[in-house]
């Protein structure tokens, strides 16, 4: 595997119990620094592939390698480590319920053992950037939905990751904000860091004008390099 | 150098996270306050029914002891034996057969006392007793043993057939043999009813406890599958978890202390007349380091075990 591949998917298939097939033999690689929009109709596998990636599940067929590593064979320092370079906003946002703002953002630099001036000057950063500072005290139930999807994504940035994966992260934002997250991860993306979008926005896509792979019924059946959403 | 470097950062690291995991578990405790009630509450129900258990235990012990003591054998000597050679084979037994409680040695001037004692007043008996003319009691050892009749059967056999044979006029095993087997078979089988009554109850009070545990902790089965996401290590996870538990069971043990305290000293009169002698008040003074000891530990372990234990399952 070349050095500057740091995700490659081979031949994955994915059954969930009984018999729902999520992911079809698929095969592709991401480089080092690449901008990946993964794109497809609800159902398509999308979210699937993301939990593989994250090594948060199992491919019932086929290899994931992260960094080289294939993620079946990883032990658990290396499946943390994993967890703990990539950035992951996800779908449902997946956030702490219990902690407040600032606490679901600094338990990541926590986790890493981080000290707390350096933990403090982060969140606020990232806070500052997604305009949740103001909130940093509030708990995520008393977040508006889209609040909640802005610290969904500070929470992926907070780690200064090498790898962003983010699964529909403009869901529930008005345009203004759909706007500014888009710019966001192609900000990240010419800073250097891997971004991988997972997305059914034609809109956005289209206009992030980068590669896209074209997932239907859990099977790739268009990787482009400056492609669009065409389904 | 870089090494030295490099070892005193993960050491630092390593703090950081210890003292981490305790701010999380203090955090959790604060935040949830109804549940941590709720758990104190199992603990305290768990270690009540513990030291309850102890002190009906030392109870059961009392009264069994009582009632074991009321029952003994008898060896009665030929009546020219000298005293000296009684007393010889008094501490004979005492050396051959440890679990012997108490030997007494009663002469038969002794004997004719405490029969005359015990009928004073008996006119018949008198009359009899002057007839015979003389005193017609034999010297006697009397033998307490735990309990158990085959110690008596095998002291008996012992007294029967040995060199002190020659001494021996009879020894009373036969006659009593049948009683002392049903007291034994009696108090052997309250205690064996009071420890399965004892071991049921821990069983359901732990189960109780368990489950609450089990219950906060399938409550926090999406935020431990969060973190898990986020790359927390293991004992990250479960560090607050089991943390929780240990402050559970240290604060749980501290007021079943308190209120075993309480309750001991108002019930105590009342137990001491119903049990026949039994003080707990003073059992309490005696042993309150051992069962503080014993509650604090109980707590400790449970409240570890608990927190590893039902964890294990989202981990």
């Amino acid at each position: 595997m070349g050095s500057s591949i740091i995700i490659k998917v081979e031949n994955v298939s994915k059954i969930y119990y009984p018999a729902i097939t999520a992911l079809r033999n698929v095969s592709f690689e991401i480089e080092e620094g690449e901008f990946v929009s993964i794109v497809g109709k609800s159902g398509a596998g999308k979210t699937t592939l993301a939990r593989l990636i994250l090594a948060l599940d199992e491919p019932s067929s086929g290899r994931v390698y992260f960094k080289g590593i294939d993620l079946n064979l990883a032990n658990e320092q290396e499946i943390q480590d994993l967890r703990r370079t990539v950035g992951a906003i996800y779908q449902d946002y997946r956030l702490f319920n219990k902690k407040t703002v600032f606490e679901n953002l600094s338990y990541l630099l926590e986790v890493a053992g981080i000290s707390e001036r350096e933990i403090k000057k982060r969140v606020f950063d990232v806070l500052d950037l997604m305009g949740l500072t103001d909130k940093s005290d509030n708990f995520p139930f008393q977040l508006s939905s889209g609040e909640q999807q802005r610290l969904a994504i500070a929470r992926a940035l907070v780690i200064s990751p090498q790898v962003i994966i983010a699964d529909e992260p403009t869901g529930n934002l008005d345009p203004y904000h759909t706007h500014e997250v888009i710019s966001l991860l192609k900000k990240m993306n010419e800073e250097g860091k891997t971004v991988i979008l997972l997305t059914h926005n034609r809109e956005i896509v289209n206009r992030v004008k980068k590669r896209v792979i074209t997932l239907v019924e859990g099977k790739v059946i268009r990787d482009e390099k400056e492609g669009k959403f065409i389904i | 150098m870089q090494k030295r470097h490099k070892h005193r950062f993960s050491f630092m690291v390593f703090l950081r996270s210890f003292f981490r995991v305790f701010k999380f578990a203090f955090k959790n405790i604060y935040r949830n306050k109804g549940f941590a009630l709720a758990a104190l509450l199992m603990m305290i129900i768990f270690l009540g029914t513990v030291t309850s258990l102890i002190f009906f235990q030392e109870l059961a012990k009392y009264l069994i002891s009582q009632l074991r003591e009321r029952i003994d054998i008898t060896a009665y000597f030929k009546e020219d034996t000298p005293e000296e050679e009684i007393l010889k084979i008094r501490d004979e037994l005492l050396k051959m057969f440890p679990e012997v409680r108490a030997i007494s040695y009663i002469s038969k001037e002794e004997a004719l006392l405490f029969f005359r004692q015990r009928h004073q007043g008996s006119e018949i008996l008198e009359k009899a007793l002057r007839e015979i003319g003389e005193n017609p009691f034999l010297p006697s050892l009397n033998i307490i043993t735990g309990g158990d009749p085959s110690q008596y059967e095998e002291i008996s056999k012992m007294l029967e057939s040995s060199s002190f044979a020659k001494f021996i006029q009879k020894v009373d095993f036969s006659q009593k043999k049948e009683v002392i087997e049903k007291v034994y078979s009696f108090t052997q089988l309250i205690t064996r009813i009071g420890s399965v009554i004892g071991i049921i109850l821990v069983i359901i009070s732990l189960l109780v406890v368990f489950n609450t545990i089990k219950l906060a902790v399938d409550v926090s089965k999406d935020e431990i599958e969060i973190m898990k996401m986020v790359g927390a290590s293991r004992w990250f996870i479960r560090g607050p978890f089991v943390i929780e538990g240990i402050v559970y069971g240290i604060i749980a043990a501290l007021f079943c202390f308190g209120i075993s305290w309480i309750a001991v000293y108002f019930t105590s009169p009342f137990f001491s007349v119903i049990s026949g002698g039994f003080n707990f008040w003073a059992y309490l003074l005696n042993h309150w380091q051992l069962i503080i000891l014993i509650q604090m530990g109980l707590g400790v372990t449970l409240g570890t075990i608990s927190g590893f234990l039902v964890i294990k399952k989202y981990l």
